[in-house]
């Protein structure tokens, strides 16, 4: 700790952008010079340090600049002024099976993408099984790629990046490739990577996933640099201002997130702690009650009540109703409240948004409809878990040798899900 | 990044590229390697019966005793077609590669190094049959074969030097190529591969012209190959001379150029 494993020094980087993309000689020989261009400043005196063996995210929207920084990292792109220091080898996975050769076996190209990575051939005839092996194709590695499926394709190309072995491994937006197992697989890598202390940088728009892998991030913003710090802060600043952008987009195209015939409507949505208190924040495990204060014109029968949470990239975690649950007021008319208590919220680190609704018995007729009217971040609790994802399972692990006593977690699980009980103690415990 | 450690795993990648130029390029063709062959063999096939048999041109009768046209042709045509073709290749080496240089960092120059040395592979496989051929028409080649290989490596780094220029500027100027294929046709004219160089000196063209003409590197190359290989005779310490400066001078101007062009290539491309 205390190394820097990248030093970006006010790197400025422009981009010519082209009025004719006519590159002829001929073209230029008439004008007498070469096409006219104007300039685009994609990053601006920009700094940072990325220490080593931590992971590092860059967020921002597109055309921020997020992209062009890692790529100046992975020297792709040289800087117009400022300089980038890397420690130790590097390598990016910017695009998986660049350089492969479709008229060769995937054994020739796990060499020559190896070579393109910087591996040398005996690196490579070293770690031949364990490629092999992780991208799962050892029965077509003597046919040639282009009869591989993309997602063969991709398995191989990220499979010989990865076993580079790096200490700095940059990331763009690549993880969402092939298929779920996969997936997995990769995130297992990844975690396994963190945990052998290798410094990661990674660009993503998936904030949600940021905020749990990323032990800091920083935020470009028209390739200058807004913000960095811990994960978790920047993204809830970085939120709090789309989220502003966003209201004010609702408002001006009308508020597409609310609809429904309206002689019953949903007045508010409360998140409420154990002790009955209001908030907006909360941790893994704590007891929570979401509160629909509804208020009913007329007489509305057999109601049906509904709640969606979904994360911020939009992907439904849960979504119970009134009716599914057993619950059906014969009728409602007037103001009222329904609860949703939950006893041991599971939701992991992130934020969260909340849709509400009120409809018919037969779930056909909205008469209220609030899209994701509530947003609430999720703290660390416990169960304590790093690795990602949405929800925890809540489990209890145990071991047992043959013939042996059952062995169970000495401490209720503080600390990296993935360090084990041996490495005692967590990133986070103080040093 | 150590500087030493840089420069062997530039070596394996040459080395991975090279294969994968001669991999690719056959694979997945019935005739495979020996398409390489037949096309030097049909140019050899046509010109012989063109200019040897119908134009009748006389190639030297040499101080070995040999007078044959094809012979006296591949000495010539040979050092030409490796040329010519490291020029083609070098200007679709970056073009045909753009999507790894825009993913991938390694020292660009590497793909045009690759091209050259997959093309000095053919260069060398068909300067040895022509050694065979000339040895079975009773020319003994056998005391000029580190001659023809010292010659070999000076024409390629000429070949470098050349190819590393039209690479880069290819990808700044994209038709390019259609001015080289043209100076490619004027070029092989102006260098004496179909015809001895005689005819040009007994002409009667003015002294200028037969300087100006004596100044195309080429026409040291195809002298300097043939008077080894064809006449058995030392060539002309000038010429030697000649092309070493040349090939020297095209490597360290076409590195500088590259190197000039090389920062920006991943976004022109």
């Amino acid at each position: 700790m205390g190394d820097m494993a990248v030093t970006v020094d006010h790197v400025s980087k422009m981009f010519r952008l082209y009025h004719d993309r006519n590159q002829s000689l001929k073209a230029t020989l008439m004008r007498g010079r070469r096409a006219r261009y104007e300039e685009f400043q994609a990053l601006d005196d920009v700094s940072l340090e990325v220490p080593a063996g931590t992971t590092f995210g860059l967020i921002g929207e597109n055309g921020s600049g997020k992209s062009t920084l890692l790529k100046c990292m992975a020297r792709i792109l040289r800087p117009e002024s400022g300089s980038i220091t890397v420690n130790g080898k590097i390598s990016a996975l910017l695009e998986l099976g660049a350089g492969f050769h479709p008229e060769l076996s995937g054994k020739e190209n796990i060499y020559l993408n190896g070579a393109i990575l910087g591996l040398g051939a005996k690196d490579i005839d070293r770690k031949y099984d364990d490629i092999v092996e992780f991208a799962g194709l050892e029965q077509f590695i003597d046919t040639p790629v282009k009869n591989y499926s993309s997602g063969m394709y991709v398995r191989l190309g990220f499979s010989v990046a990865i076993n580079v072995d790096p200490d700095v491994l940059l990331v763009d937006e690549v993880l969402a490739v092939g298929d779920e197992q996969f997936q997995r697989r990769c995130n297992e890598k990844f975690a396994e990577l963190r945990a052998q202390d290798k410094t990661i940088v990674v660009v993503s728009h998936g904030l949600g996933l940021m905020r749990t892998i990323c032990d800091e991030l920083a935020w470009l913003e028209h390739g200058r640099l807004r913000m960095i710090g811990p994960a978790g802060d920047v993204v809830d600043q970085y939120l709090a201002e789309v989220q502003t952008d966003r209201q004010t987009d609702a408002d001006t195209d009308g508020r597409g997130a609310r609809w429904g015939s309206g002689e019953a409507r949903i007045d508010d949505i409360e998140l409420l702690d154990a002790n009955g208190r209001e908030t907006n924040r909360l941790h893994t495990g704590e007891t929570v009650t979401i509160r629909v204060r509804y208020q009913a014109d007329e007489p509305i029968e057999r109601p049906v009540f509904g709640l969606a949470i979904f994360n911020v990239e939009g992907v439904l975690v849960t979504g119970p109703n009134t009716r599914e649950a057993g619950l059906v007021p014969d009728v409602i008319h007037g103001a009222g409240v329904v609860d949703l208590t939950v006893d041991k919220m599971l939701l992991l680190p992130g934020t969260y948004d909340i849709s509400a609704s009120l409809y018919d018995y037969a779930v056909v007729h909205p008469f209220d409809f609030r899209q994701r009217a509530v947003r609430f971040d999720v703290d660390a609790g416990m169960p304590h878990e790093t690795f990602g994802g949405v929800m925890s399972l809540d489990g209890r692990w145990s071991t047992q040798p043959d013939g042996g006593p059952v062995l169970r977690p000495d401490r209720s699980g503080v600390g990296l899900a993935d360090a084990g009980p041996d490495k005692g103690s967590g990133p986070t415990d103080d040093e | 990044m150590n500087p030493l450690a840089d420069l062997s795993q530039s070596r394996d990648l040459l080395v991975n590229l090279t294969l994968r130029e001669l991999r690719g390029k056959y694979k997945r063709s019935v005739l495979g390697w020996s398409w390489s062959l037949l096309n030097p063999l049909a140019t050899m096939i046509i010109f012989s019966v063109v200019f040897g048999r119908l134009l009748k041109i006389q190639p030297t009768a040499s101080p070995s005793g040999l007078v044959n046209y094809p012979a006296f042709l591949l000495c010539g045509l040979l050092p030409w077609n490796f040329l010519s073709n490291t020029m083609n290749g070098s200007m679709v080496a970056l073009l045909g590669n753009a999507g790894l240089i825009k993913k991938v960092y390694f020292p660009r120059q590497i793909l045009v190094f690759a091209t050259v040395l997959a093309l000095d592979w053919s260069f060398v496989i068909e300067i040895g049959l022509l050694l065979v051929f000339l040895l079975i028409l009773g020319n003994m080649v056998l005391p000029w074969i580190l001659g023809a290989v010292i010659a070999m490596l000076l024409l390629t780094v000429f070949a470098t030097g050349v190819g590393l220029i039209l690479s880069v500027l290819n990808v700044y100027f994209r038709d390019l190529q259609y001015l080289v294929g043209i100076a490619l046709q004027l070029w092989f004219y102006a260098t004496p591969i179909i015809y001895p160089i005689r005819l040009v000196n007994d002409s009667s063209m003015p002294d200028w012209a037969k300087t100006v003409y004596a100044l195309n590197p080429m026409v040291g190359f195809v002298q300097v190959f043939r008077s080894m290989l064809y006449d058995l005779e030392f060539p002309d310490w000038g010429l030697v001379a000649y092309i070493t400066v040349w090939s020297v001078g095209i490597a360290v101007v076409g590195m500088a150029v590259f190197r000039k062009f090389e920062p920006r290539l991943a976004e022109e491309l």
